[in-house]
């Protein structure tokens, strides 16, 4: 590596002894110190005008040096690690441009991967733009340029990529998850077995689930039909299925009641799925006859246009009670409000925790996060479901046991000025995946 | 097999997923991208049970002349009119790119400013729920209102005339008290999450699969 000042020197010589070289630097007017073949441009890079032939003559400035390629890890074969020694040059560096080719193919194959901002590290993860996707198995070359405050751009050597990208079939960053996940698993099905060998098990009481039949009862007395609003989002959200579970229970029960049940659908693919619910309630109570096809149906699948749909049936229709179980976002309020104003006893329950404290100013009951989840089992009464909310418990047991643990070690080496337990409390606050 | 096909598809399907996670090769990504490329092709036949549920409910109700069967009509015309006008009027019907087609304009002009009122109308209910929720009928609406006051107040420029004390103190119940709260609920929600898939994954939950459960 040679300094500025040192670098200017054997050019100015070159140019006042040789005039010769002078001209001929007028026609190729980007030359690289360290090779006189790393002078030229991509073919591509000019020909797409991204960089201009320069006509005066050009300072001499440093090519880059030696690049190294590795496989990434933990990916799927479509990335590679780069590392370069940057351009010497301090003053003029605008960037460097790393460009690649596969192997053997002609120089219009150099494809300008990403641009460095001189100053940045010099390390780049190829393959992360989409436009320029690293194949695993083949093999590549980069070249690095330099390119200066002045539009030239001066190329590095060719270097064949040390590494070629391959998938790994396993994430090392995981192994934390995986442990966690299988420890969880465990106890979930460890209460499973304690609950189909008929040990009883203690759940404390919700009111928002106890409050469900006292609100069908009030909707039948009152003869006004139920409302049921199974979230905004897709099946694909657990949220959505638990209350497509909930709903199953409430149509049996409303069937038992006879009374009339409104379920608005935002998405067609929950539609289909909470039409088959209501239908099996029904068919359960006993009263198939008594299931009315218009009772379930697809609204829009535009937020606010729901939302205006929804509250519409609500003025118009009167429920005497609303259920809003699943996920919701900004409509919650909307909704939830206008249920209130229209003197509805309402039951909300959703996962969002954004959304809870609209529901809890709003409704009469509020099943927080988990107890959405836990409602289904709590409804049913069976014991594989009641065993799953058991080991749902366990599992929080083993975080508020790991929380309190590393909360102790902490305030006592805070006390005692200590870092004796250090590692344990690492291991307790560390990120569960790298 | 009305009930057995679809766990056997549903507990294969999620092994699989809960195994890929933990594997970054391309073939385990291509089964993941196999898998989720389902979801638009069987959600676009399901919109077509959706609007068509949508048509039969509203036409029944304009058919027997139903109380605010004028509503119907409001539905369907707008439903069948807009893509009709998509599809037949696809550019303005005074040329050029500066007009817009008739689609754009309905969109323009009567959709987004629709959409856009039914949200403004948050703002007038998150005012009237706020004044429900912070009366102070008990002790802990007193806290609720209270510290409801504080983070509010530190939020806004006025706030500053209380001194940077207040700020203080509103950051704190947000960085403390009320993260604290909320990670409690997400870690909860996160096992309820894990215990709900596996009771579905195994079949132990059925209730999803509506008439084919039982």
């Amino acid at each position: 590596m040679r300094t500025s000042s040192t670098r200017y020197v054997p050019a100015a010589l070159v140019l006042l002894l040789f005039p010769a070289l002078s001209a001929a630097q007028a026609i190729e007017p980007v030359v690289a110190r360290d090779s006189v073949e790393n002078t030229t441009l991509p073919a591509d890079t000019i020909a797409s005008g991204t960089v201009e032939p320069q006509e005066e003559p050009a300072a001499v400035i440093d090519a880059p040096g030696a690049v190294t390629v590795t496989d990434s890890p933990n990916d799927a074969g479509d990335q590679l690690t780069l590392t370069f020694e940057p351009s010497t040059e301090t003053e003029t560096l605008f960037c460097h441009t790393v460009y690649r080719r596969i192997a053997g193919e002609g120089d219009e194959s150099w494809l300008p991967v990403s641009i460095i901002p001189a100053g940045d590290p010099s390390e780049l993860v190829d393959g992360l733009d989409p436009d320029y996707p690293i194949v695993p198995g083949v093999q590549y070359e980069y070249r690095i340029a330099v390119q200066t405050l002045d539009g030239l751009e001066v190329m590095g050597p060719v270097t064949p990529a040390q590494a070629v990208a391959e998938g790994e079939y396993y994430h090392t960053g995981k192994t934390r998850a995986l442990i966690a996940s299988s420890i969880f698993i465990f106890m979930i099905f460890y209460y499973f077995s304690r609950a189909q060998r008929g040990v009883q098990f203690y759940l404390r009481p919700i009111a928002g689930i106890e409050a469900i039949d006292e609100a069908i009862g009030r909707a039948t007395e009152m003869g006004k039909p139920i409302l049921y609003v199974p979230g905004l989002s897709s099946i694909s959200d657990v949220a959505t299925i638990a209350s497509l579970t909930v709903l199953s229970r409430v149509a049996k029960k409303i069937a038992q009641y006879q009374t009339r049940l409104i379920v608005p659908n935002r998405d067609p693919i929950v539609y289909t799925v909470a039409d088959e619910c209501v239908k099996q309630g029904y068919l359960e109570a006993g009263r198939p006859d008594a299931y009315d096809p218009e009772s379930v149906f697809f609204l829009t699948d535009s937020q606010f246009a729901y939302v205006a749909g929804v509250n519409g049936i609500m003025m118009r229709e009167k429920p005497a009670t609303n259920f809003y179980l699943g996920m919701f976002w900004a409509e919650s309020l909307l909704l939830a409000e206008t249920g209130s104003l229209s003197g509805a006893i309402q039951i909300a329950g959703t996962d969002a925790v954004t959304q809870l404290p609209f529901f809890i100013t709003t409704c009469d009951y509020t099943l927080i996060g988990e107890e959405l989840y836990a409602a289904s089992a709590y409804l049913g009464h069976e014991p594989k479901q009641i065993g799953a909310v058991k080991g749902q418990d366990a599992c929080k047991a083993i975080i508020m046991g790991f929380i309190t643990l590393a909360l102790v070690l902490t305030v006592v080496d805070l006390a005692a000025g200590t870092h004796t337990l250090d590692w344990l409390r690492q291991l307790m606050t560390m990120s569960v995946m790298d | 097999m009305k009930r057995t096909v679809p766990l056997i598809i549903v507990m294969v399907g999620g092994i699989l997923m809960m195994i890929q996670y933990f594997i970054p090769h391309q073939a385990s990504q291509a089964v993941f991208d196999y898998y989720t490329e389902w979801a638009p092709i069987v959600g676009a036949f399901a919109l077509v049970l959706g609007v068509g549920s949508l048509t039969r409910v509203h036409f029944h109700r304009i058919r027997r002349r139903s109380k605010n069967w004028p509503y119907s009509l409001a539905v369907l015309i707008p439903l069948y009119a807009m893509p009709i006008l998509g599809l037949m009027v696809p550019v303005s019907l005074w040329g050029g790119m500066e007009s817009p087609s008739i689609f754009h304009f309905l969109f323009m002009h009567i959709q987004v400013p629709i959409q856009s009122t039914m949200f403004s109308l948050l703002a007038f209910y998150i005012a009237s729920a706020a004044f429900r929720a912070f009366r102070a009928k008990s002790a802990l609406a007193t806290v609720l209102l209270g510290s409801a006051t504080i983070v509010m107040l530190a939020q806004v420029p006025i706030g500053e005339i209380f001194g940077p004390g207040l700020q203080d103190v509103g950051l704190w119940i947000l960085r403390f008290p009320n993260l604290a709260a909320k990670r409690a609920i997400q870690f909860g929600v996160g096992f309820g999450i894990l215990a709900t898939s596996l009771k579905i994954i195994f079949g132990v939950e059925r209730n999803w699969l509506g008439g084919a459960g039982e």
